[in-house]
């Protein structure tokens, strides 16, 4: 237990070195001292309740995915049947109740039918399933179901575009460092460090910004439409609450025949010249602005809606075919709300909705007075404890509070090589690692003092000391090791960032406090050979 | 140098002399406790029932002016505030509910902290607010479901982990000392209603590795007594054992407490509860790997044989052959 060859000895002290050494940036820059940028020093993360910042926990409606998908297989479906030859008649088509129903009117094509929209299904995950369920009832009414896996994978694609364009959304609002991961099956986590009112932030990410122009079925009778009856194909679509003065109510669109606006190559914040009012000019890729030019040149004379995120903006008449690629979007904006819009749209729609679930801002003065009392409360527990251990273990208390300083630095180290976040439960977490460090020690010297006691000579004293020891230290820190498992796991946001702290604490506190304060008193008892010791 | 001695060498309490008593008054004390967390309840924070938790700091002030502030904050109708300090008297918490229907829309939840925060910095003008909190109804349920989840996880690997080491006994004494340990810091949440938020649970769970270390020395001590040892009766050993680490106990938890002292008197308010909790747990936990771990074993029929490998049929049928009992 007490042999230290020289390859042991220097092995062990750069393991030390190195690993204490990766801390100076994290240190030095807590006193005010900055190392030059051009060293590439990894430091310590601050979380953002030492930090200040805001945290935003979004979540996407997967009852939503689940709803387009069906709509979107509607418009397949009658797409595909439309080009078949001989044409295929259906009827009775409904996308409510979670999915896709139709009857078949010449019971004999069924097979035809099922022919032409399985090439419409696709596989989903590794298990071999299918993202849709076709099931016949009575002979001729489909029925098609999303399956769990087909809605999954959806839902999955759809937050992984969320992602992408909730960074793009925070990137145009130029805040520095934002964090934006995924998390669980339908929620995205957005970190600002600094951030201090993050209403800005959510009207951006709240707006889903899906732009579509539809035809306005102008056969609809405004009666009718206050009564919620249309015309069939066609659809309500309420006004958006603009400003006094503006249309209110709702108009009737026609289903199908109208063009999204997600093909766009810009989006700008312009003034309308007659009425000075803000708009937003859009820029069409060369797809999007052939499909706009051929929407505008076939109903000349004719009014069409455009909606965002299912509200009419405005419905203009179509004077002319709009060849240039380009459009004005106006509807009594505020510049505010035109200059979000004109960011949604250049980072591109949501693809499903996403609502704030939770959300928490710290201001930076508490986290900078955080800070401070944590360092002056973790100085003066630190200089006392060295105080007590001295006391009560004389040199081999002077070894212990050696490995202790080390402990901390590597600490540090280890969480400045590896990227983790130092949390206010985090500074506690040090603490207990502390405390843990600590005991191992107490267990070491009071072993060996009773094994003095026991008439043991030094040399076997000690080596027994750390023999017998180690037992219980490493059963406690195995127990402690799942204790910190279970909370990394299963645990949240304060809870893992402590546990993580702990983790890393177990692992440094026993090399530390074991291995290293052993190669000491060994080399020391080797030099000295004394023949009583003090304990 | 003279070293300081914490305890006398050979010291030789009887501890387990009055284990009756005092397993009769900590199992009371559990019930009470427990009756205490079902009746009062825990002031469970916005973390696990969902609301809106706005913090300010008065910083000129010696206190905050908590009365004033509950009549002006129901004032602007959203409803009655829990107004609570934590830390330092100038430091507060304001609680909320959500406003209804902000499940579907997060703008209702933003509105009312606005006016609240506008309120309150246009009445006091030293009032710094330090963060504003909003957790839906889901979230929350979900945090409080992952942390019952962690806590009851943590305790029962543990204890699987200790029946592996040592024996069924150990394992059960360590978890009937953990389940002892948390209701206990649970009824102190109770009786003192300080905040019970996520930072509590990290504590209860530190709480239990803490514990569960004492635990783990006083049982490594009493199974190398128990081998060694072979003919002393069980409260005599175990006696012994809690004697034999006792300096080591003291010592330990005198050092933790050195350091949670200087984190709760000058650490960070938001941080107190979880320091508190800490800190009793020490005090808790000590206790009960003395009288909670240890006598249990008594009565859950541990003896010097625990350790010793049981006959295997073999050897029975070859005593048997050579006749003897």
């Amino acid at each position: 237990m007490l042999e230290f060859p020289r390859w042991k000895v220097i092995w062990l002290w750069s393991l030390t070195l190195i690993l204490a050494a990766a801390a100076i940036p994290s240190i030095a820059s807590t006193m005010g001292y900055e190392l030059p940028a051009s060293l590439h020093a990894p430091k310590v993360n601050l979380g953002l309740d030492l930090a200040g910042g805001s945290h935003i926990l979004l979540e996407a409606d997967a009852a939503q995915v689940r709803q387009q998908r069906i709509e979107g297989m509607d418009e397949s479906v009658r797409g595909k049947l439309k080009q078949a030859n001989p044409d295929i008649r259906i009827s009775d088509i409904s996308n409510r109740d979670g999915a896709l129903t139709f009857l078949v009117e010449d019971p004999s094509k069924v097979d035809a039918v099922r022919e032409a929209i399985l090439p419409l299904t696709n596989g989903a995950g590794l298990t071999g399933a299918r993202d849709w369920k076709i099931d016949v009832v009575d002979g001729n009414r489909f029925v098609l179901t999303p399956t769990p896996e087909g809605i999954d994978l959806a839902v999955s694609q759809a937050m992984e575009t969320a992602v992408e364009v909730v960074r793009k959304r925070i990137d145009a609002l130029g805040t520095r460092e934002p964090t934006i991961i995924r998390s669980g099956a339908n929620r995205i986590v957005v970190q600002v460090p600094g951030l201090q009112d993050p209403q800005a932030l959510k009207n951006l990410l709240g707006q889903t910004a899906k732009l579509e122009f539809k035809l306005v079925d102008t056969t609809a009778l405004q009666s009718d439409i206050q009564r919620g009856i249309v015309p069939p194909g066609s659809e309500i679509v309420p006004y958006a609450a603009g400003k006094d003065g503006g249309p209110v109510g709702s108009i009737a669109v026609k289903r199908l025949g109208g063009i999204r606006g997600d093909q766009l190559t810009n989006a700008q914040v312009t003034n309308n010249q007659q009425t000075n009012e803000p708009q937003v000019a859009i820029t069409f890729n060369t797809e999007g602005g052939a499909r706009f030019a051929k929407l505008t040149t076939q109903n000349v004379n004719k009014p069409f809606a455009i909606i965002l995120d299912g509200k009419v903006l405005s419905a203009p008449n179509i004077n002319e075919p709009i060849l240039g690629g380009s459009a004005v979007i106006s509807g009594s904006f505020t510049t505010q709300a035109a200059s979000n819009l004109a960011i949604s749209l250049r980072s591109g729609a949501l693809p499903v909705d996403l609502k704030v679930v939770e959300e928490r801002t710290v201001g930076p003065d508490l986290g900078a007075d955080s800070i401070r009392k944590g360092m002056i409360a973790m100085a003066v527990g630190t200089l006392a404890l060295v105080a007590f251990i001295l006391a009560v273990y004389g040199r081999f208390g002077a070894y212990a509070c050696i490995a202790l300083v080390f402990n901390v630095m590597m600490i540090l180290g280890v969480m400045a090589s590896i990227g983790t976040t130092l949390t206010l439960p985090g500074i506690a977490g040090f603490v207990l690692t502390i405390g843990a460090a600590v005991d191992a020690n107490v267990l070491i010297n009071e072993r060996i003092r009773e094994e003095r006691h026991r008439g043991r000579r030094v040399f076997q004293a000690v080596e027994t000391g750390y023999k017998e020891a180690s037992r219980a230290i490493f059963d406690a820190n195995i127990t402690n090791v799942i204790a910190a498992m279970s909370m990394a796991a299963f645990g949240t946001g304060p809870v893992r960032g402590f546990a993580i702290v702990l983790l890393i604490g177990i692992a440094t506190s026993v090399f530390t406090a074991v291995t290293l304060t052993r190669m000491w008193v060994a080399q020391w008892l080797r030099k000295a050979r004394p023949t009583e010791i003090a304990l | 140098m003279k070293l300081l001695k914490l305890v006398p060498d050979n010291t030789n309490i009887k501890f387990l002399r009055w284990r009756v008593p005092f397993y009769t008054v900590s199992v009371l004390l559990m019930a009470a406790s427990l009756a205490l967390v079902f009746t009062k309840g825990l002031n469970l924070g916005v973390d696990f029932i969902g609301g809106q938790m706005i913090r300010v700091t008065f910083t000129k002030s010696v206190e905050a002016p908590v009365g004033q502030l509950r009549g002006e904050i129901e004032a602007l109708g959203y409803g009655e505030p829990i107004i609570q300090r934590y830390g330092k008297p100038n430091e507060i918490s304001i609680r909320m509910k959500l406003p209804a229907g902000a499940d579907h829309d997060s703008g209702l939840s933003d509105k009312m902290a606005r006016t609240i925060t506008a309120d309150i910095k246009a009445k006091h003008g030293d009032a710094r607010v330090d963060g504003v909190d909003s957790v839906s109804g889901k979230v929350s349920g979900e945090l409080w479901h992952s942390a019952v989840l962690s806590l009851g996880l943590a305790a029962l690997a543990v204890a699987a982990y200790i029946w592996l080491r040592f024996e069924w006994q150990f394992g059960i004494g360590a978890l009937f000392s953990l389940v002892h340990d948390v209701t206990l810091t649970l009824g102190m949440f109770a009786v003192t209603q300080l905040e019970f938020d996520l930072t509590i649970v990290a504590a209860l769970l530190t709480l239990i590795g803490y514990s569960l270390n004492d635990t783990i020395v006083v049982y490594d001590r009493i199974r190398e007594n128990l081998k060694k040892y072979r003919k002393m009766p069980m409260p005599e050993l175990l006696d012994l054992s809690v004697n034999e680490t006792l300096h080591r106990t003291l010592a330990t938890s005198l050092s933790m407490l050195i350091t949670l002292t200087a984190l709760l008197l000058l650490g960070p308010g938001v941080i107190f509860g979880f320091t508190a909790a800490i800190t009793l747990g020490i005090f808790v936990g000590t206790y009960s790997s003395i009288y909670m771990a240890a006598p249990i074993l008594i009565w859950l029929k541990v003896t010097s044989k625990s350790f010793v490998p049981t006959d295997s049929a073999l050897d029975k049928q070859e005593r048997l052959a050579r006749g003897e009992a």
